[in-house]
C-alpha cells in the first residue's frame, strides 16, 4: 500500500494538516502536498479509468507529464474537469472525484471494453459500423460518444475572474531548475531585463530532489541563495506557478500563471495570462522520463522511477512497500537508493543492460540491493494494483525466469528533453544516438524578426544530463542571449558540481526485445488513450508510415498529456516496424500550449459586461429609461422602438410611424458617420470617392451621394454638405463611419498622396437628431434662435446657428418623406438639446421613434438602405440610381469595374416596388420564382425581396425587391416563396408607395 | 483489397490482426499517366476517385509532397453543411453533403459522417434578414433548412446562453442534415479506394516544375524525376499560387493562416454544430469529447501553419460569451492551416491558361465540407471539359465581374 | 504575432495595433484600361512563398499606411518604409540582397 512516511518531505508542512474529499471519502493531507501526493498518502493509487478500454489507472508521474491522474475538481461555479492531480496543490476543503467510469471507480461497466480489446484495435471504427447506414447516427455514434470523453461537462457559469498582463523584457527564461536559475543570473548580470518563470510552486527542479552539490553547497541552499539574489535585482521579474506555455512569432511568449488555484475564493484572479514580448527566450525546461514498454506497464502501481523518489523526498509519501526498479540507464538507481534509505523494501533492480550500471549500481549493491542485469520484465501481475512481476531475459521472447511480489514498479526508459518551446515556431531536432534522445538542432533554430535564432535551449533540455555541464551551458547561453538582446558582456564564474560519469543508456523500446503478440498487445504506449505497441505495429502494417498518420490512426499522443510520455516510445516502435532509423521517421509537430490552459485565461477580463465595449450616444440612458427596445448596430446600441407599457414592439413601431407622419417624431441619429474632408484638393478627392460630382456642390447645399468599392459595388451612401470653399462634411451609414473613414484614408495615402486633403472622423463629437413630421418646423421655431423657414432653409440646404441657445448645424434633409431637419449639436450638449425638444414637442404630439420606424418610413418612400437593398453584389445601376452617377467625370472608384461585361448590362435584377395581391406582407428574403430548373436541378429565380414591411400609413404590406428587368415589367404579377405554404402573388409597382410627388417634404 | 466489416474485424481479432493489408499501396512510379493530380489532400484524392468511378479513368497518379491528407484536410474543424445562399455554392456544397451521406458505404470505410445538425446564429436584425433570405433560397435549391427561434435553439443546444447581454440570440438558420465527419478518415477512405482501382498515390514526392509543349501540359518535374501526363489537375489549396506559377500563370488567391483549437475531452454536452458570425466563432463537440473551435483568419499572407495568438483570444472570448460553461475547460492544443482565399471568397474549379491543365483551389476556410462534391465536379470538368457544378466557378469570372459572393450571408466563417 | 516598425511613428508596433492591407506596389488601372489589366490590378496577386512586399496601416497608432518587406515563410522582416513611393528604397533592397542573394519580386530585384 502507499502511505505517508514518518519523515522526509521537503515541500510539506507537517504542522498544517488539511482535509479534502475524494469520491466522497474524507482524506487528510499536509500543506505543500500535490493532490497526487495526498491521494497516495491515503493509499489511493487507483485514480481513474482510461479513455477507450476503461482500464484502471494509477498515478504514474509527479508533474505535468502525468497522463492518468485526471480528476473532476471542485463543484458548481468552481468545477473543473480533467484537472491533473500531480500539478494540483492540495488545499483545505478540496473536493475531487475520479472520471470516466460508471457506476464507480472500483467497478466500471465500461471495463467490458478491455475484455473486448482484441476486437477494438487501432482504427477499428474505420472498419466497422458501416452498415446499415442509419445505425451510425442512431446507434453506434451515440454509444461511442457516451463512452468517450473524460471529465464531466461543467454546467454552471464560472464564478472566478481572470486577467491579462503585458510584460516586456529582453530575455525570458522558462524553467526554474538550476539551469534556468543560472541562465537568468547570467543574463541579468549583463543588465538587460530578464523574466524567469517556473511552472511549479517551487524552485530548483530535479537537482534539489537528487541532492546535487553546486560549488560545494547543497543544491537546495544554492537555489535559495540564487533566487534571493534574483529577487533583489531591479531588472529581474521572477514568477513561480507560471508556465511558459507557448512561443509565438517575433518573440511573443505566453506565460500562464495559476495565481489562486491553490487558494480558491480568496478574491484574487484564478489565472493570469502573461503576454510577454522579449528578444530572446531561454528554455531551461528539463526533461521527462520515459516509461518502458512491457506487458502490464499500465497497472496501477507501475510508475516512473523519478516520480517515485519525488514522492518520497518531496512529500514524505511512499508509493508502496516493495518496489521493483526496472531500467535501462543509471538514473533509476537513485530511486532505489532513496527508497532503501527511507527504509522501504527493494526486492530487485532489473537492468536491461547486459553489464548494468556504473557507480550508482555499485552503491545500490553496497546498500544490499539485488541487481539483475540483462533482464527485463515479462509481465506485471495484478489488476487494480500491482501484485508482482515476472522477470525474463531482455534478449529473449519473454519466458518467465522468476516471479517477484511487489506493489510498485519504478521504471525508467531514459529521458526526453522538453523541446516544445524550441519547436513551437519551427525549431528542428537532432537525434542524439548516444543518449537516445531528441535534442535541439542548433543549425535549424526557430527564427525571429531579424532572421536570427530566437530561442536557446539550455541544461538538460539541451541534452546536458550532468549538472556541471548543464550549468556551464546555461551560464554561457544566458550571457550570449543577453548580449544579443543588447546587454553588455559580463561572464559569471563557472560552477563545479559533484558529477560523476554514468554508464551509457541502452535504448530499450520493447521489453523483452522479442516480446510475442500477447505481450505486445498488453504493452502500453499511451496510457490515457489506450494505445499499445501492437497498435502502432498494426498501423505500420496497414501502410500508415508517416508519424502523423500513425498518431492520427492510433490516437497515440493525442490525449490530454499530448504524448509527453508516449511520443518517443511510439516513434521508436514505428521506426522499428518500418525498419528505419528514428530520425528518418521524424517527429510530430509540437503545438502550444505546453500543458492545457484554461479557456477563461484566454478571454481574460473580457467577459459578460466587459465582453465587448458598447458604444453609446449621449442620450443612451434617456432612451433606456423611456422604453427602448435595443438593437445592436455595429458597435452601437440603437433604439429599435420605444415600447410603451402594455404595448407590443410591433404596435410601438406602428404608433411611431403614424405619429411621425401626422405630428412630430424625434430620432437619435447620432450614430450616423460624420466625416470632414478638407483641403485644396478635397473636391477632386471626393469626386473620386463618390459616383456623384461633389466638387461643384455649392457652399450651403447638401447632396445625396453614393460610394462604390473599386470593384464596382455600392458600399455606402449619405448626404454630403459643402461647409466652405475647401471643406465638405460627409454623412455615412451608422455601421459605416469607421470603415468609410479608413477607406478614404487608404486611397488618400496610398494612391493620391500628393493631393492636399485632410480627413477627420467627427462621428462621436456630434449628436445628431432628426426632427421629423408636419410640426417639425414649429417645434424648432418654438425653441427659437434660427430661421428655419422654407426661404431661409430650403430643402437640401444647411445652416449654422443656435437653436434654444445651443450652437448647432441644421440640415434640411429627409429620409422619411416628411418635412424634416437634422440638427447636429456638440455631443456634450446633446442630451440637453434632446430633452429640450421632447419638452417643447409635447404640445405638438411629439414622440421619439426608433430604427424600425425609420425603416418603415423610408421604405414607404422607396429610399434604399445600405445592407438591405445592397449586399455587396449590387451596383447603383441596379437600384435605378443612375441619376446619382456623374456622366461628366472621367474616373471615380468603381467606374471601371462597372464597365465590365457582366455589369455594363441592362439584363440584370433591378429595383422595383412589390405589392401582394392580398395586401399581406411578403416574407423577409423571399425569392421570386421563375419557371423550370437550372442545370443543377435548382428552381429558377427571377428576383428577390430586399425590404418588406407592414405600412401602417397605407395599411398594407409593401416591399422593395430586385427583379429581373423589373422596371420594364410594371404591373406584372409574379410569385414569391413563402416558407411552409404556397407562393405569394405580388404585383410589380413603383417603389415609391407614399407621396410620390414629394409634397410633404417640400413645405 | 479486404472488405471492411464487423465480421472482418472479428475474424482478424482471432489471428492477431495479421491479415490486414496496406490501406493504400506504395507503388513504383510509372513514366507516364493519363492524369496526374498534384496534391493528395481530400480534394485531390476525391477527384481521382470520381475520375475512376464515374469516368473509368484509372491510369492516374496523385502526387503529394508530404503525406496524404496532411494539409488542410487534417487540420480543419470538420463542419459539413450546404446552407449557402448563392445557387452555384448551394449546388456544389449540397452535392457534397449528399455524397457524404453515403460515403462510408461507398468507400467501405467509416468516415463517421454525423448529420447532427448545424445552426448559424442570428444575433442582429441584419443577420436575421440575411439568414431568412438564405432559408428562402435553400427551399428553391433543394437544400433542407429552416429558420428557427430562440426556444428551439435552446432545446437543440442547452448549453448555449441565448440571452447574452451583448448579442442575444434572435434566431438561427438550422440545417438538420448538416454535421461533421472524421477528417482523416475521408482522406484515408478515398486513398484506399483509389489505390484499389490501381491508381498510384506517390507520397513524399514534390512537384518542382511543370513541362509543356505548344500550349499543352506534358508532365511534371518532381523530386523523383519527370513524369508525363495527358491531363493535369492542381489541387493544392494554400500552395495553389506556387504551383500555378510553375505553369506560368497567376491566380486571384492569397494564402493566409486559419486557426483552430480543441479543449480537453469531456462527456457529451453538445449535439449540434453552432456557428456565431456576429461574435466570430464556431464550436462543436467531437466524438472523442473535445470541444472543437474555429475562428477567423489572419490578415496577412503567410505559409506558416500557425497564426497569431490574439485571434484565439478573440475566438475563445466569443465562445465563452455564447457557451459560458466552456470557461473552465482547458485548451488542449491549437494549430493553423494555410487557406487560399480568392477575390470573391468562392472557390475556383476551372480550366487554366495552360492546355489540358485544370485547377481546383480557393476553398478558403470552407474546403472540408466540399471534398466529395468538389472531387465529383472537378473530375467531370477534367474528364468532359465542363460540368454544371463548376460552370460558375471559372477563372474567367474575375474578368467579367460575375462573382459568386457568399460573404453576403455567411460573414467570414465557413 | 508580428512586430513591425511604423516608419512614421518610428515605433515598434504589435500586430494588434496594425491592420494588414495586402500586396504592395499595385498599380491602379482605371477607366480606359483593358479588361485584363483591370482584372490583374484588382485580383492578380503574387502570393509568394518567401519574400513579399505588403501594405500595413498603423491603425491604432498614427493612422498612416506603410509598406513592409517580409518573408511569408520565416516571417523575417527586412524593413518597413513609407507607402508614398512606387518602389522599395534601395537600402531595403540592399539588405535583402545581402540576406537573400538573387531575389526578385515582380519587377523589383
Amino acid at each position: 500500500m502507499s502511505t505517508r512516511l514518518a519523515n522526509q518531505g521537503r515541500l510539506i508542512d507537517r504542522s498544517k494538516a488539511i482535509k479534502f474529499l475524494f469520491n466522497g471519502k474524507k482524506m487528510a493531507g499536509f500543506e505543500g502536498d500535490s493532490l497526487a501526493a495526498s491521494l497516495l498518502a491515503n493509499d489511493q493509487m487507483l485514480v481513474g479509468r482510461s479513455f477507450k478500454y476503461h482500464r484502471p489507472r494509477g498515478i504514474v508521474a509527479s508533474g505535468a507529464e502525468e497522463p492518468n491522474a485526471l480528476i473532476n475538481l471542485g463543484d458548481g461555479g468552481y468545477f473543473e474537469p480533467n484537472a491533473r492531480a500531480t500539478t494540483t496543490e492540495t488545499f483545505d476543503g478540496l473536493v475531487a472525484a475520479s472520471q470516466n467510469h460508471f457506476p464507480s471507480l472500483e467497478f466500471d461497466v465500461g471495463a467490458i471494453n478491455s475484455k473486448l480489446a482484441r476486437f477494438l484495435p487501432a482504427g477499428f471504427y474505420y472498419k466497422m459500423f458501416i452498415h446499415p447506414r442509419s445505425f451510425w447516427k442512431h446507434v453506434y455514434e451515440p454509444f461511442i460518444r457516451k463512452s468517450a470523453g473524460l471529465g464531466r461537462a461543467p454546467k454552471d457559469r464560472d464564478l472566478d475572474k481572470y486577467e491579462h498582463y503585458y510584460h516586456h523584457c529582453e530575455v525570458l527564461v522558462v524553467g526554474g531548475g538550476i539551469a534556468g536559475i543560472q541562465a537568468a543570473k547570467s543574463a541579468a548580470a549583463s543588465g538587460v531585463r530578464v523574466m524567469l518563470v517556473e511552472q511549479t510552486a517551487h524552485w530548483g527542479g530535479r537537482a534539489v530532489v537528487d541532492g546535487v552539490t553546486i560549488d560545494n553547497t547543497p543544491a537546495e541552499e544554492w537555489v535559495k541563495t540564487a533566487v534571493a539574489q534574483l529577487l533583489k535585482m531591479n531588472n529581474v521579474v521572477i514568477r513561480n506557478r507560471t508556465q511558459g506555455s507557448g512561443v509565438y512569432d517575433h518573440g511573443y511568449a505566453l506565460g500562464y500563471e495559476r495565481v489562486a488555484d491553490h487558494t480558491p475564493r480568496d478574491g484574487r484572479p484564478r489565472h493570469r495570462l502573461w503576454r510577454i514580448r522579449c528578444k530572446k527566450i531561454i528554455a531551461a525546461t528539463g526533461a521527462i522520463e520515459r516509461p518502458l514498454s512491457f506487458a502490464g506497464n499500465d497497472i496501477p502501481g507501475v510508475m516512473l522511477a523519478a516520480a517515485v523518489r519525488d514522492y518520497v523526498v518531496n512529500y514524505g509519501v511512499s508509493p508502496g512497500d516493495r518496489t521493483v526498479v526496472v531500467t535501462n540507464n543509471d538514473d533509476a538507481y537513485r530511486t532505489a537508493i532513496v527508497l532503501k534509505d527511507a527504509g522501504l523494501d527493494i526486492p530487485l533492480i532489473i537492468d536491461a543492460r547486459p553489464k548494468g550500471g556504473g557507480i550508482l549500481m555499485d552503491r545500490a549493491i553496497a546498500a544490499g540491493i539485488r541487481v539483475e542485469t540483462g533482464r527485463g520484465i515479462a509481465k506485471v501481475k495484478g489488476g487494480k494494483r500491482v501484485t508482482g512481476v515476472s522477470i525474463c531475459s531482455q534478449a529473449g521472447e519473454g519466458a518467465e525466469l522468476e516471479e517477484i511480489s511487489c506493489d510498485v514498479v519504478a521504471m525508467s526508459g531514459g529521458w526526453s528533453p522538453v523541446v516544445h518551446l524550441w519547436s513551437h515556431c519551427g525549431g528542428k531536432l537532432l537525434w542524439d544516438e548516444d543518449q537516445a534522445m531528441f535534442c535541439p538542432d542548433p543549425d535549424h533554430p526557430p527564427l525571429g524578426i531579424d532572421g536570427e535564432s530566437v530561442v536557446r535551449v539550455v541544461g538538460v533540455a539541451n541534452g546536458h544530463l550532468g549538472s556541471a555541464a548543464g550549468l556551464l551551458d546555461a551560464n554561457e547561453q544566458g550571457s550570449v542571449a543577453a548580449v544579443m538582446a543588447g546587454g553588455k558582456v559580463k561572464k559569471l564564474k563557472v560552477l563545479d558540481c559533484d558529477d560523476f560519469v554514468e554508464n551509457a543508456i541502452l535504448p530499450v523500446w520493447l521489453m523483452p526485445q522479442g516480446a510475442n503478440y500477447g505481450l505486445r498487445s498488453k504493452s502500453w504506449l499511451d496510457f490515457q488513450n489506450d494505445v499499445k505497441v501492437s497498435d502502432v505495429q498494426l498501423a505500420a502494417q496497414e501502410g500508415f508510415e508517416s508519424v502523423e498518420h500513425v498518431k492520427r490512426y492510433t490516437t497515440l499522443g493525442m490525449a490530454t498529456d499530448q504524448g509527453k510520455l508516449s511520443n518517443i516510445n511510439g516513434l521508436a516502435i514505428l521506426s522499428d516496424s518500418l525498419n528505419m532509423n528514428i530520425p528518418d521517421v521524424g517527429t510530430t509537430t509540437f503545438r502550444p500550449p505546453y500543458t492545457p490552459i484554461s479557456m477563461a485565461s484566454l478571454a481574460g477580463e473580457a467577459r459578460a459586461d466587459l465582453f465587448q465595449p458598447i458604444r453609446k450616444t449621449p442620450m443612451h440612458d434617456w432612451h433606456d429609461s423611456n422604453g427602448a427596445d435595443w438593437e445592436p448596430v455595429g458597435g452601437w446600441r440603437r433604439v429599435y422602438a420605444y415600447v410603451d407599457p402594455g404595448e407590443t414592439t410591433k404596435q410601438a413601431v406602428n404608433r411611431e410611424v403614424l405619429n411621425t407622419r401626422k405630428n412630430l417624431g424625434f430620432l437619435d441619429a447620432s450614430t450616423l458617420g460624420k466625416i470632414i474632408v478638407k483641403g485644396p484638393d478635397a473636391g477632386k478627392f471626393l469626386d473620386m470617392m463618390y459616383t456623384n460630382m461633389m466638387s461643384n456642390l455649392k457652399v450651403g447645399r447638401c447632396r445625396y451621394g453614393l460610394m462604390c468599392s473599386e470593384n464596382g459595388f455600392l458600399s455606402d451612401d449619405g448626404v454630403v454638405a459643402r461647409v466652405d470653399d475647401v471643406t465638405w462634411l460627409c454623412h455615412t451609414t451608422s455601421g459605416g463611419a469607421d470603415r468609410i473613414h479608413a477607406h478614404m484614408e487608404e486611397w488618400l495615402q496610398t494612391e493620391w498622396w500628393n493631393w492636399q486633403v485632410w480627413i477627420v472622423n467627427l462621428t462621436e463629437q456630434l449628436v445628431q437628431i432628426a426632427v421629423v413630421g408636419p410640426h417639425s418646423r414649429k417645434v424648432l421655431e418654438k425653441l427659437g434662435g434660427m430661421d428655419v423657414s422654407p426661404d431661409e432653409l430650403p430643402f437640401m440646404t444647411w445652416t449654422d446657428g443656435n437653436i434654444g441657445g445651443i450652437p448647432c448645424r441644421a440640415y434640411r434633409i429627409s429620409f422619411s418623406g416628411e418635412l424634416s431637419y437634422e440638427i447636429a449639436v456638440p455631443a456634450n450638449q446633446g442630451l440637453e438639446f434632446w430633452e429640450m425638444l421632447i419638452e417643447a414637442g409635447t404640445e405638438f404630439g411629439a414622440m421619439p421613434y426608433g430604427t424600425e420606424c425609420l425603416h418603415v418610413m423610408r421604405a414607404e418612400k422607396g429610399f434604399i438602405m445600405i445592407g438591405d437593398e445592397t449586399d455587396g453584389t449590387v451596383i447603383p445601376q441596379d437600384l435605378g440610381l443612375n441619376w446619382a452617377i456623374s456622366k461628366k467625370k472621367d474616373d471615380f472608384l468603381g467606374k471601371r469595374a462597372q464597365q465590365r461585361s457582366f455589369m455594363d448590362n441592362a439584363d440584370r435584377w433591378q429595383l422595383v416596388g412589390l405589392e401582394t395581391l392580398d395586401g399581406s406582407v411578403l416574407e423577409d428574403g423571399a425569392y421570386a420564382i421563375s419557371s423550370g430548373k437550372n442545370a443543377n436541378g435548382q428552381k429558377n429565380t427571377q428576383g428577390r425581396v430586399t425590404s418588406t414591411y407592414y405600412s401602417p400609413t397605407l395599411k398594407k404590406g409593401i416591399a422593395m425587391g430586385l427583379v429581373h428587368n423589373g422596371p420594364s415589367r410594371m404591373g406584372e404579377v409574379i410569385s414569391f416563396t413563402n416558407i411552409g405554404t404556397s407562393p405569394v402573388q405580388a404585383k410589380i409597382v413603383s417603389q415609391i408607395f407614399f407621396d410620390p410627388e414629394g409634397k410633404k417634404q417640400n413645405v | 483489397m479486404k472488405r471492411f466489416s464487423v465480421f472482418a474485424v472479428a475474424h482478424e481479432a482471432m489471428r492477431q490482426h495479421s491479415g490486414w493489408s496496406r490501406t493504400w499501396a506504395n507503388p513504383e512510379q510509372k513514366k507516364s499517366y493519363d492524369v496526374i493530380i498534384i496534391g493528395a489532400g481530400g480534394h485531390g484524392l476525391a477527384t481521382a476517385y470520381y475520375l475512376g468511378k464515374n469516368f473509368g479513368i484509372t491510369n492516374v497518379a496523385v502526387i503529394e509532397k508530404g503525406w496524404l491528407g496532411g494539409g488542410n484536410t487534417g487540420r480543419n474543424t470538420t463542419i459539413i453543411r450546404s446552407n449557402y445562399l448563392q445557387d452555384p455554392s448551394a449546388a456544389i456544397y449540397e452535392k457534397s453533403r449528399s455524397l457524404y451521406e453515403n460515403l462510408s458505404q461507398d468507400l467501405n470505410y467509416n468516415v463517421m459522417f454525423s448529420p447532427r445538425g448545424c445552426m448559424m446564429l442570428a444575433q442582429t436584425q441584419h443577420e436575421m434578414r440575411g439568414y431568412k433570405r438564405t432559408a428562402h433560397a435553400n427551399t428553391l435549391q433543394g437544400v433542407k433548412t429552416e429558420f428557427i427561434g430562440p426556444e428551439r435553439i435552446q432545446q437543440l443546444c442547452p448549453i448555449m446562453n441565448v440571452d447574452g447581454p451583448r448579442y442575444p440570440v434572435l434566431g438561427a438558420l438550422w440545417q438538420s442534415r448538416a454535421g461533421s465527419a472524421r477528417h482523416d478518415a475521408v482522406a484515408w477512405g478515398y486513398a484506399r479506394a483509389c489505390s484499389d482501382m490501381g491508381m498510384h498515390i506517390l507520397q513524399k514526392t514534390e512537384v518542382t516544375g511543370i513541362t509543356q509543349d505548344a500550349g499543352n501540359v506534358t508532365g511534371v518535374e518532381t523530386s523523383r524525376g519527370h513524369i508525363k501526363c495527358k491531363k493535369l489537375g492542381m489541387v493544392v489549396a494554400g500552395h495553389a499560387s506556387v504551383v500555378a506559377e510553375m505553369a506560368g500563370f497567376q491566380l486571384p488567391i492569397e494564402s493566409v493562416p486559419l486557426q483552430a483549437l480543441v479543449s480537453e475531452p469531456i462527456k457529451p454536452c453538445m449535439d449540434v454544430v453552432v456557428m456565431a458570425n456576429t461574435v466570430h466563432g464556431y464550436m462543436s463537440q467531437s466524438d472523442k469529447g473535445e470541444m472543437v473551435i474555429g475562428g477567423g483568419t489572419d490578415g496577412y499572407n503567410a505559409y506558416t501553419q500557425r497564426g497569431s495568438f490574439h485571434h484565439l483570444e478573440e475566438t475563445v472570448r466569443a465562445l465563452i460569451e455564447t457557451f459560458p460553461m466552456i470557461s473552465r475547460l482547458k485548451m488542449l492544443r491549437h494549430w493553423g492551416g494555410i487557406v487560399d482565399v480568392t477575390g470573391d471568397r468562392s472557390p475556383i474549379l476551372s480550366k487554366t491558361p495552360l492546355g489540358q491543365t485544370f485547377i481546383n483551389c480557393g476553398w478558403g476556410t470552407g474546403g472540408f465540407k466540399a471534398i466529395p462534391g468538389s472531387g465529383w465536379a472537378f473530375a467531370e470538368l477534367m474528364a468532359k471539359g465542363g460540368s454544371p457544378l463548376t460552370a460558375e466557378f471559372g477563372l474567367d469570372r474575375f474578368c467579367a465581374g460575375r462573382f459568386v459572393d457568399e460573404s453576403v450571408a455567411a460573414g467570414v466563417a465557413h | 504575432m508580428l512586430i513591425l516598425n511604423c516608419p512614421y511613428c518610428g515605433m515598434n508596433k504589435d500586430e494588434t495595433e496594425l491592420s494588414a492591407g495586402g500586396e504592395a506596389h499595385i498599380k491602379r488601372f482605371g477607366p480606359g484600361s483593358s479588361d485584363l489589366d483591370f482584372e490583374e490590378y484588382l485580383f492578380g496577386r503574387t502570393n509568394p512563398k518567401g519574400l513579399h512586399f505588403e501594405r500595413w496601416r498603423c491603425s491604432s497608432g498614427c493612422g498612416k499606411w506603410f509598406h513592409a518587406a517580409r518573408c511569408t515563410v520565416t516571417l523575417e522582416v527586412f524593413g518597413t518604409y513609407e507607402a508614398q513611393t512606387l518602389e522599395p528604397p534601395q537600402s531595403i533592397k540592399d539588405l535583402i540582397t545581402a540576406k537573400r542573394p538573387g531575389w526578385s519580386w515582380r519587377e523589383f530585384s
